[in-house]
């Protein structure tokens, strides 16, 4: 099935980049300035095919669609299949649209701007094909080919520890991505003698369902090690701070916004429909561990004295609850962590993006060395404050939209999980409004009342991200439209393939109910309130 | 007008939210340039706008019959998922256009005065850009047609009260309060949200109508459960006892920000949240004797910590707390229009204290210090009358409004056989009239003790002397501006805690009187708290708002008087309690202070005035345990659990495979390329692995 656009649109969002950094390679050492606009121009291009590609994504579909397919290494059941969903087509927006950002806002990397933009072009491509991929092996490929760029942008752009980060970084991971080519290399034979054809293409291994028991719970842990630790899942977080913190400002948006979304995409894309009675299996352990994270990552981010290590506990706790909300399998929980992978990205982004600003003009991000910068630059003080309560829940913006239908799907599924996020909610405020109140507010000393305020440019990489913050909480629905379906067709997935059942309160009711419904409502509209506690006693 | 029409023109009244919301984004984008004080009167008068589309959606909801008083105007849909479905709609029904004309109306008002207060503030545009937020916020709350928009409101007040209570940033003292005020009321939003998750799960609906037509029929226990949890939220956002420790820091904000904010309006929105959820609460039946109990245990206790504070504004935020105590009662005990009714005169006379109070505080350079004012009514003649008349009004004298309305409280909760919370709310009475016959005999009464003659002389007798020589040049004195002898840091905070002595600085000149724009209000204000009790007398056919609320309330058990010798009775007892308030209050304050020694009431209590005076300790004790033990544990979490435990264990399986590398020396080169190829081997060997799995 080609796609209805006769042209091949997902393989041009996986290519352009690619092509991009090496055009970026062949520009003058010499000239900055032009890498720099060759590389913002391909990212640009991107990110056009990224809103074509949404503006032609069919909502109420909860299909693959604009499949791509192409022979690869046939001996091996490899291919090229790629194709979107309600899954991966906020996760290639948000994707095409933080690497323009990211490379406007690195307009203070001074050295070898050449080689910066060819490892960030080479990321997006990468991170493309992760959310496109529907062959397991190319998949695995673009997951393990991430790493590389990442790593040469820590160590090459990073702060003090830049060394021990990023070696950090890369050895984690890819020890995460071992376990993850060995399960689908054991997937792809088992499945070999099962039915005599081997073959990685996800939609087919998805439709099977020869695996016992117990080789689905090894294949499934075998997952969830690379995606644990890339979500990342307490206790495998460790990594994050240190990576956040020493990352250049572009690098911890891309990380925050997409690298780390990549791990709860793998659950809900793979572990899901490969495993379902596996996932089942283990969504307690997960919803616990997710549920500690929430808690704990809220806890610690409070007592950091680093502005960045701070947002990065503060992530460990909200993909808490986006791995919550995936493993109520409910189809509220499905939402809301979807929805949240689209905002999270959007404000941690932001907040991200403003915390660079502020280390660019202090050079230290140490909270207790700022102070009153409110009146020194009211502005960018404004910017952070509103990324700041899009990003604790506030409803109106993205935030409490992605939340709020979490922790209601676990709370449905499993009433106490949700309690204990619930309280996630509450220490989300203290931690950020704490250290705003350290940075921002009080008599600012000499050194913060020079801090310049925002120029038009840093205004025009952080709006935009708050806007459609703002745009999709209080609006959600053409998010929400899209992602639906997709997370019906995972639930109805379940239902059929294993005994589950979803929750009753998520429960779509049949026509014969709304109707039902609709009468009483109406028969309230006109008769006003019905005296409801007669047989109360008093 | 036809039932047709009414309908219709209910219809829009999301114009009411969406006046001061269009003032909110023009003053935060455009406040700086149209400066002070045209922003002022752009905010107040959009606000005055919505007060008046207000006033014609009153009149078009007063043209329908009366069990038809409901209309429902649906935006668009928010949030549809699942099988949840939530419009952002509005709802127009008898309690929330009451609840808008309070807010539109006092709001306007409160503006107005702000006008002159915030007047050369250097961020005068986004005070009125945070104050039109305010409002909108607070409208959408009360219009909400399901929990999730009120839950919307309910969130935007929150977030303006901790904009306008830090408001002055630079005051470490503000911004600390600003933090405690949202994190506390986050507390309360932790049972908000929970009982909407229980609420979905339940009704599978978020819409007011919903629970309408289904709470009567829902189990018994799950009603309690979601009752408890909203009024969880109640206790934050209304300060009831337990999570009432953000209203007396928040006085921080700039005092017309007390009044709208933390006396007339947000505080109320708890008693609105148990009004309108009130299908809930009746189903349960035991939620009801918890609300009605905190309420009473909350008007108590908060008095007695009114009565010994020496701060002007923080006397009248333990008022607050005392008297939104009061509004639980009568929700607690089923007497929803007693509460709502409480609600509006509360509102007036409140209102009128704290602009009152701001007024002192603006004339005076920021003295907040009752121990150090005194006398003031010759020098705030308006301000001293509307003061006067509200500590009448608030103390229950018949037959200012304030009176009627503790009246209705206490005898519901009388007749409702509640005679526990009738016994401490009526003791309460007693309270309330000494506390604010304190404040106002000490702040506009007795000796002048603002004059720094009078600490150095030491004695009360030095009192007439300095009048001497201060009185022949009263031009002088008001041409200008009142100022301290010493030159205080503009950045410290004002507020007086308990327990300090009142500090050696004093004015240097004399008291002032607001301006016109700050007068006017008031005067208005203190006008409604002297009759507004015409709104809703116990009397047949004069119960206004009682009937006029009655659809929404239908059904419902009200406590009723058995008799009107009863009724008088019990206003008789309750005359004699105020009665004895304010003759105590007089005794002992109606001559002033002397201020080098303690306040008498302080020093009679004993132990007990120091108890009081440091508000049962409460505060203290959380503080010392969130920066105690809690914050000790946090940091061990941090410093020691997650670096030394979790990466401890990453970094030494690490180590371990670095030191297993070097003993093989081949890969000791430290390369990442001979980490890949590490890696890869090693992958390679899993996959060997399956393979064998997958063969045997």
């Amino acid at each position: 099935m080609m796609s209805d656009l006769g042209f091949p649109i997902l393989t041009a969002l996986i290519a352009t980049p690619i092509v991009g950094a090496l055009a970026v390679l062949c520009t003058p050492s010499k000239r900055p300035e032009i890498s720099r606009a060759v590389a913002i121009l391909t990212a640009a291009a991107t990110l056009g095919f990224a809103l074509w590609l949404l503006a032609e994504f069919e909502a109420g579909v909860g299909g693959f669609q604009f499949v791509e397919e192409a022979r690869w290494f046939d001996a091996l059941g490899v291919g090229y299949i790629v194709g979107v969903d309600g899954f991966s087509i906020f996760m290639v927006v948000i994707t095409a649209l933080l690497f323009p950002i990211g490379m406007v806002a690195s307009a203070n990397i001074g050295r070898r701007v050449k080689e910066y933009m060819f490892w960030f072009l080479l990321l997006e491509g990468a991170i493309m094909g992760i959310f496109l991929s529907l062959d397991l092996i190319a998949f695995f490929v673009f997951w393990e080919a991430m790493l590389v760029p990442m790593y040469f942008l820590i160590s090459g752009w990073g702060s003090a520890k830049r060394a021990y980060a990023s070696m950090k970084f890369f050895i984690y991971t890819a020890l995460g991505s071992a376990f993850l080519l060995a399960a689908i290399v054991a997937l792809g034979f088992l499945h070999q003698a099962d039915t005599g054809l081997l073959t990685f293409d996800y939609r087919v291994l998805a439709e099977w369902d020869g695996l016992a028991g117990g080789t689905e719970k090894w294949l499934f842990l075998g997952f969830m090690a690379a995606f644990a630790i890339k979500a990342p899942l307490f206790p495998f977080h460790t990594w994050l701070p240190d990576v956040h913190t020493e990352a250049p400002t572009a690098g911890s948006v891309v990380l925050a916004g997409v690298i780390l979304k990549m791990g709860a995409y793998g659950f809900l894309r793979f572990s899901f429909e490969l495993f379902p009675s596996a996932s089942v299996y283990f969504a307690p352990l997960i919803m616990t561990m997710a549920v500690i994270g929430i808690v704990y990552g809220s806890i610690v981010a409070a007592m950091q004295r680093d502005a960045k290590r701070l947002i990065a506990f503060s992530s460990v706790a909200h993909m808490g609850f986006i791995l919550l909300g995936i493993f109520s399998i409910t189809v509220f929980g499905l939402d809301g962590a979807a929805f949240s992978m689209v905002s999270h990205p959007l404000t941690t982004g932001s907040l991200f993006l403003v915390i660079g600003m502020l280390y660019e003009r202090r050079h230290t991000r140490d909270i207790d060395a700022f102070g009153g910068i409110w009146r020194s630059a009211p502005i960018l003080t404004t910017l952070f404050m509103i990324a700041m309560f899009a990003g604790i829940g506030l409803p109106g913006f993205s935030g409490f939209i992605g939340e709020f239908l979490s922790i209601l799907g676990a709370f449905i599924a499993h009433r106490w999980w949700g309690v204990v996020a619930t309280i996630g909610v509450v220490l989300g405020a203290v931690y950020m409004l704490w250290m705003f109140q350290r940075v921002f507010t009080g008599v600012p000393n000499e050194e913060n009342a020079k801090v310049k305020d925002v120029n038009l440019r840093e205004i025009a990489v952080v709006a935009p991200l708050l806007l459609i913050s703002l745009f999709i909480g209080i609006h959600p629905s053409p998010v929400l439209d899209r992602i639906e379906p997709t997370a019906r067709r995972v639930i109805n997935n379940f239902e059929q393939k294993t005994d589950y059942g979803q929750p009753d309160a998520d429960r779509v009711p049949s026509p014969s109910e709304i109707a039902e419904e609709k009468e009483k409502i109406e028969q309230y509209d006109t008769e006003g309130p019905s005296s409801p506690h007669e047989d109360v006693p008093k | 007008m036809s039932a047709i029409d009414a309908n219709d023109l209910l219809n829009t009244i999301w114009i009411v939210p969406a006046l001061p919301l269009l003032g909110a984004i023009v003053l935060l984008f455009g406040g700086r340039r149209i400066g002070d004080p045209r922003s002022g009167w752009i905010a107040t008068g959009l606000l005055f706008a919505a007060f008046i589309w207000s006033v014609v959606m009153f009149a078009a909801l007063l043209n329908l019959p009366e069990e038809s008083r409901h209309n429902t105007v649906n935006l668009f849909t928010w949030l549809e998922a699942g099988a949840l479905k939530v419009d952002l709609g509005f709802l127009a029904d008898p309690l929330s256009i009451i609840w808008i004309l309070l807010v539109t109306g006092v709001g306007s008002l409160i503006h107005l005065y702000a006008i002159g207060y915030m007047h050369t503030d250097p961020n005068f545009g986004r005070f009125f850009a945070y104050f039109n937020l305010f409002a909108a916020s607070m409208l959408v709350l009360v219009l909400a047609s399901s929990f999730l928009v009120t839950f919307l409101g309910w969130e935007g007040v929150g977030l303006c009260s901790y904009l306008l209570v830090g408001f002055w940033s630079e005051r470490r003292r503000a911004s600390t309060a600003s933090v405690k005020a949202f994190v506390t009321n986050r507390v309360g939003d932790f049972g908000f949200m929970l009982a909407m998750f229980f609420i979905v799960g339940a009704l599978g609906s978020l819409d007011y109508a919903a629970m309408s037509s289904k709470a009567a029929g829902m189990a018994q226990s799950t009603a309690t459960a979601i009752a408890l949890l909203l009024f969880l939220a109640c206790i934050g956002k209304s300060a009831q006892i337990g999570l009432h420790i953000w209203l007396p820091d928040a006085m921080e904000g700039p005092t017309p920000v007390s009044a709208l904010i933390h006396a007339a309006t947000m505080v109320t929105a708890g008693v609105f949240l148990v009004c309108r959820a009130a299908p809930f609460f009746e189903r349960s039946g035991d939620a009801m004797t918890v609300v009605a109990v905190f309420g009473a245990i909350t008007a108590l206790l908060a008095g007695t910590v009114a009565l010994v504070q020496p701060d002007i504004k923080r006397v009248l935020a333990y008022s607050t707390i005392s008297q939104l105590g009061y509004m639980f009662v009568a929700a607690g005990v089923g007497a929803y229009s007693a509460a709502v009714f409480f609600v509006l005169v509360h509102a007036f006379y409140k209102a009128t204290l704290f602009l009152g109070a701001g007024t002192v505080i603006h004339g005076t350079d920021d003295e907040q210090d009752i121990r150090h004012l005194g006398g003031l009514r010759k020098y705030l003649p308006f301000t001293g009358v509307a003061f006067i008349i509200a500590w009448m009004s608030i103390s229950g004298v018949p037959p200012l409004a304030g009176f009627w309305a503790k009246d209705a409280v206490l005898a519901s909760a009388f007749y409702a056989g509640n005679y526990f919370v009738y016994a401490v709310g009526l003791s309460a009475v007693a309270l309330t009239a000494m506390y604010m016959g304190r404040e106002t005999l000490l702040v506009f009464f007795g000796n002048e003790r603002f004059h720094p003659a009078v600490s150095a002389a030491g004695a009360t007798a030095s009192t007439t002397q300095v009048l001497e020589t201060t009185a022949p040049e009263p031009l002088v004195a008001v041409v200008t501006e009142p100022q301290r002898a010493h030159e205080h840091d503009a950045t410290a905070s004002p507020t007086v805690d308990f327990g300090t002595d009142p500090s050696p600085e004093h004015l240097s000149g004399n008291p002032q009187e607001g301006t016109r724009v700050m007068i006017v209000p008031v005067l208005i204000l203190a006008t409604f708290a002297i009759f507004a009790g015409l709104l809703d007398l116990p009397f047949t056919k004069l119960e206004f708002l009682n009937a006029f609320l009655e659809p929404v309330f239908a059904g419902f058990y009200t406590p009723e008087p058995t008799s009107f010798v009863s009724a008088l009775i019990l206003d008789v007892v309750a005359v004699l309690v105020v009665g004895i308030g304010i003759w105590i209050a007089y005794k002992t304050y109606g001559k002033g202070l002397d201020s080098t020694k303690p306040d008498p009431i302080t020093k009679r209590l004993g132990r007990l005035g120091r108890l009081f005076g440091n508000a049962w300790y409460y505060d203290k004790f959380v503080s010392a345990a969130v920066g105690g033990p809690i914050r000790k544990a946090s940091q061990w979490l941090s410093d020691v659990f997650d670096l030394k435990v979790i990466d401890g264990a990453v970094n030494g399986v690490a180590h371990l495979v670095v030191v297993a590398a070097r003993n093989m020396r081949r890969i000791q080169t430290g390369l990442v390329r001979q980490y890949a190829i590490g890696i890869v081997l090693g992958t390679v060997l899993l996959l060997l692995y399956a393979l064998a799995l997958v063969g045997g």
